[in-house]
């Protein structure tokens, strides 16, 4: 029996090796990021020092490791819709704010986008928005990006919705905003033609101006 | 939502862009922020220790007082900071709980007090993190024992309207709470005893005639031990039917272990008288007498140790269990193993596998009786590996055992220490109370002794006396004044109060004389009329005196052994107390009327009439015979 006993032990020491990489690479990926200088900041965005410290504090609270991963970004966000399913909108947040695409949000990235959501001109934030909704970055809105896009935003609701969701909302919502945007009917909405519906919209330039003083 | 992501709700509020263009209809307006000053750093002293945070920090949770306009009652405007007079420890969790969300419950804090903090400063504590939970709750769960323990404690008070029934249920359940009951207590303990002494005593052989051969003691002197029988089983029976009588729910009571073990004790000796001289019974008869021992589990209600043991038993049932299971496995194998083993050597004992369980057992238990031995070499072999193999088997339960015996006794142990110590936290904290109260009256009287003072123009008590008084205490005082002329009633203290009772039945019941009757008011209208009576300086000392012999009094009659106050008797008349000057004696027959007033409250009225009229006639008397109701102290085990 000694024997069974020590072979059983000589198997589970072999595993250890793997196990240990991964040790390694949890330790790599904490590892603390600092911003850049706060003139620096203040020079690349639109707020004023006092909104960027203010701003940090919150961010550092949060994340104090100074970056934010895709995980933890889907669980903040989520807190605000506690009703419905809101990761997958906040999979395309993150992709927006990742401007560098390296997966995780740095400071910088946080309030450069900040920045032109709430300082920057209309033209800015309508770009801002159509690389949202662009999730393959080729340039166009597809029919299928904007559904899903669509569908993100819907997720959030959750299901107890008044009135309650039919199965072609989806699809109707989608060929509306198509109808109003597609200028050429080529089926796919380019940059241009995304700006220029939206400033024929009044009810959409009007409703860009209202998170303005939310710092 | 979380207030530690609040932070980030600017942040999401921007995101909302990306819905814009899709949305086919207005957004609502938002609500326009109209304190835009900037965050500012709010200084918070507590008790002296300054903490610092941001305003929006305490915002986040508005239902709390740092977050509310709550804290606005704690401003303090020159120093133009929140001051808060709590415990600066205890508030740093408070403090890290708006800085991260999560409470913390820290271990060297005691909880009461943490929870108290928590109260004021409005925080629910189930809201504390996974991380101290359980340790909060452990802490939280035996704070409230003890505090059960109290309240138990406190249910032993003697309530005033327990009908007859009820008092004989609880003298049969806590002997020490009066005199009654420890007499029975001890009575039947002794009776128990006698029983089991005479059932071991019966089956010795005693007296050798030379005639006849040793015959049991029970058989010569059969008279003798069926008297003895007898009394024993008529005390059992009577404390079975009062037991029966006075119990609460008669059903729960005929079904608990004790009563069980009272009906097992006495039920064969009647069923003996039953069946008398029929020979096929008889022999079931005697087996019945078996049950007679059951008698000495009896004693498991005067011993605290007996039960202890009881309830380790069957609070490790499953470890027994086990300990049965894994015995009888092994029993098993050994034994066949055995069996099989010594099969073929010739005159074993080992005759069947059964008869080998025998052999087994002594072995495991390495017990070793030597009447079955294995002959083989390979029975030899099977058996001491039996033999090791038992110490193993029951080596490993036991411990399990032990140590839950352990603890439910050193439980118990905490228990009756905190009893102990309860009674005299109690006796201290009823004389402060009644100090406290006694400092009313006591200053009362001052005062009428200063009028008093003023008349006669003596100075050096005068200045003794105002020094004794601080302004709080003398403006509370003041207080409890116009509070008494409010309602044109006085404040007494309770033995005085008792003792009005008790003096009003009787001046009812008996018809008085005019001396007894001003001594109805025997209370501070009592003192004061009779020192507006008389003026003389003795009168006042006595009051000082009658005071402080009243919390003596009390004193000694709170602490569980109680020292009589032997006083010398002075034959002196109510009339002369008023002459002397003696300050002891003074006390002393004070304290004498005191006692007696106090003592003979539950004793027969004609004392307390002789008692309080003239001088101390027969105090002692009374003071000796009830002094044995206190000293009481009943040992654990």
């Amino acid at each position: 029996m000694g024997a069974v006993v020590g072979t059983l032990t000589m198997q589970t020491r072999q595993r250890r090796p793997s196990r240990d990489k991964i040790d390694d690479e949890l330790e790599l990926s904490i590892v603390c990021h600092r911003p850049e200088g706060l003139e620096q900041l203040e020079a690349q965005t639109n707020f004023s020092k006092k909104e960027l410290q203010v701003l940090y504090r919150g961010f550092k609270n949060e994340c104090p490791c100074g970056a934010v991963n895709e995980e933890t970004f889907k669980q903040i966000y989520s807190q605000f819709f506690p009703h419905g399913d809101a990761s997958t909108y906040a999979h395309y947040l993150f992709n927006a704010f990742d401007s560098s695409q390296n997966g995780s949000i740095k400071f910088e990235d946080f309030v450069t986008a900040l920045s032109i959501l709430l300082r920057g001109t209309t033209t800015e934030k309508l770009q801002w928005t159509f690389n949202l909704y662009d999730i393959n970055r080729d340039g166009y809105i597809s029919k299928e990006e904007m559904t899903d896009i669509v569908k993100a935003i819907y997720d959030m609701m959750g299901r107890y919705t008044y009135p309650a969701l039919k199965t072609d909302t989806l699809k109707q919502h989608v060929d509306a905003f198509f109808r109003k945007m597609d200028k050429n009917r080529d089926g796919v909405v380019t940059l241009d033609e995304f700006i220029h519906s939206c400033q024929e919209d009044e009810n959409i330039m009007r409703s860009l101006q209202l998170f303005e003083n939310v710092i | 939502m979380a207030a530690g992501v609040a932070a980030w709700l600017p942040f999401a509020r921007a995101a909302a862009i990306g819905w814009m263009p899709v949305a086919n209809c207005p957004m609502p307006m938002a609500r326009r922020d109209h304190s835009k000053k900037q965050d500012e750093l709010i200084i918070l002293n507590v008790s002296g220790r300054r903490f610092q945070t941001w305003k929006t920090t305490l915002d986040r949770y508005p239902d709390t007082l740092l977050g509310s306009t709550e804290k606005e009652f704690f401003y303090n405007e020159e120093t133009k900071e929140y001051f808060f007079d709590r415990d600066p420890d205890a508030f740093r969790s408070v403090l890290n709980f708006y800085r991260t969300g999560k409470l913390h419950y820290p271990r060297y804090e005691c909880i009461s007090a943490y929870d108290e903090e928590l109260a004021f400063f409005g925080i629910i504590p189930e809201i504390i993190g996974d991380c101290c939970y359980e340790e909060y709750k452990d802490r939280k769960r035996e704070n409230a024992e003890r505090l059960m323990d109290d309240q138990d404690e406190n249910k032993d008070i003697k309530l005033p309207n327990m009908n007859f029934r009820e008092t004989m249920w609880r003298a049969f359940e806590n002997p020490h709470t009066s005199t009654m009951a420890l007499v029975f207590y001890y009575v039947t303990g002794f009776f128990i005893a006698i029983s089991v002494i005479t059932n071991v005593v019966e089956t010795v052989p005693c007296g050798s005639t030379p005639n006849q051969k040793d015959m049991p003691c029970g058989e010569r002197y059969t008279v003798a031990f069926f008297c003895m029988d007898t009394a024993c089983v008529m005390i059992f029976t009577v404390e079975y039917l009062m037991r029966l009588f006075a119990a609460p729910s008669r059903y729960r009571f005929m079904r608990s272990v004790m009563s069980i073990i009272d009906v097992v004790a006495i039920l064969p000796y009647y069923i003996g008288l039953v069946m008398t001289n029929n020979e096929d019974v008889s022999g079931a008869f005697v087996t019945l007498r078996v049950f007679r021992v059951f008698r000495i589990f009896k004693f498991s209600r005067h011993s605290q140790g007996l039960r202890i043991l009881g309830y380790t038993l069957k609070s490790c049932a499953s470890e027994l269990g086990f300990l049965l299971f894994s015995l009888t496995m092994a029993i098993i194998i050994f034994a066949t193993v055995m069996f099989y083993a010594e099969k073929g050597s010739s005159s074993s004992k080992f005759t069947s596998i059964p008869a080998s369980f025998w052999y087994t057992i002594v072995t495991m238990t390495t017990l070793g009786y030597g009447d079955m031995v294995p002959k083989t070499i390979a029975g030899k072999i099977f058996g001491s590996i039996c033999s090791l193999s038992g110490v193993l088997v029951i080596a490993l339960p036991v411990p399990v055992i032990v140590s839950n015996f352990s603890r439910i006794y050193h439980q118990n142990q905490r228990a009756d220490k905190r009893r102990a110590q309860k009674k005299a936290r109690l006796s201290r904290i009823r004389i402060a109370k009644m100090g406290s109260s006694n400092a009313y009256l006591q200053s009362k009287r001052n005062g009428l002794f200063n009028e008093l003072l003023d008349l006669t123009g003596t100075e050096g008590e005068e200045q003794h006396r105002n020094k004794t008084t601080s302004l709080l205490e003398s403006q509370h005082h003041h207080l409890l004044h116009c509070l008494e002329k409010t309602t044109a009633h006085e404040f007494v203290d309770e033995q005085m109060y008792e003792l009005n009772c008790t003096e009003n039945a009787l001046q009812s019941f008996l018809s008085r004389s005019p001396s007894l009757s001003s001594h109805e008011g025997f209370t501070g209208t009592c003192c004061s009329q009779r020192s507006r009576k008389s003026i003389p300086l003795p009168n006042s000392s006595m009051s000082t005196t009658h005071t402080h012999m009243q919390s003596q009094g009390l004193q000694e009659l709170s602490a569980i052994d109680i020292q009589c106050v032997e006083q010398p008797i002075h034959g002196t008349s109510r009339s002369s107390l008023n002459l002397k000057l003696d300050e002891t004696s003074q006390l002393n027959n004070r304290g004498q009327q005191i006692i007696t007033a106090i003592i003979s409250l539950p004793s027969p009225p004609p004392v307390t009439s002789d008692g309080c009229g003239h001088g101390p006639p027969n105090p002692p008397a009374t003071i000796s015979t009830t002094t044995s109701l206190n000293v009481v102290k009943v040992s654990a085990l």
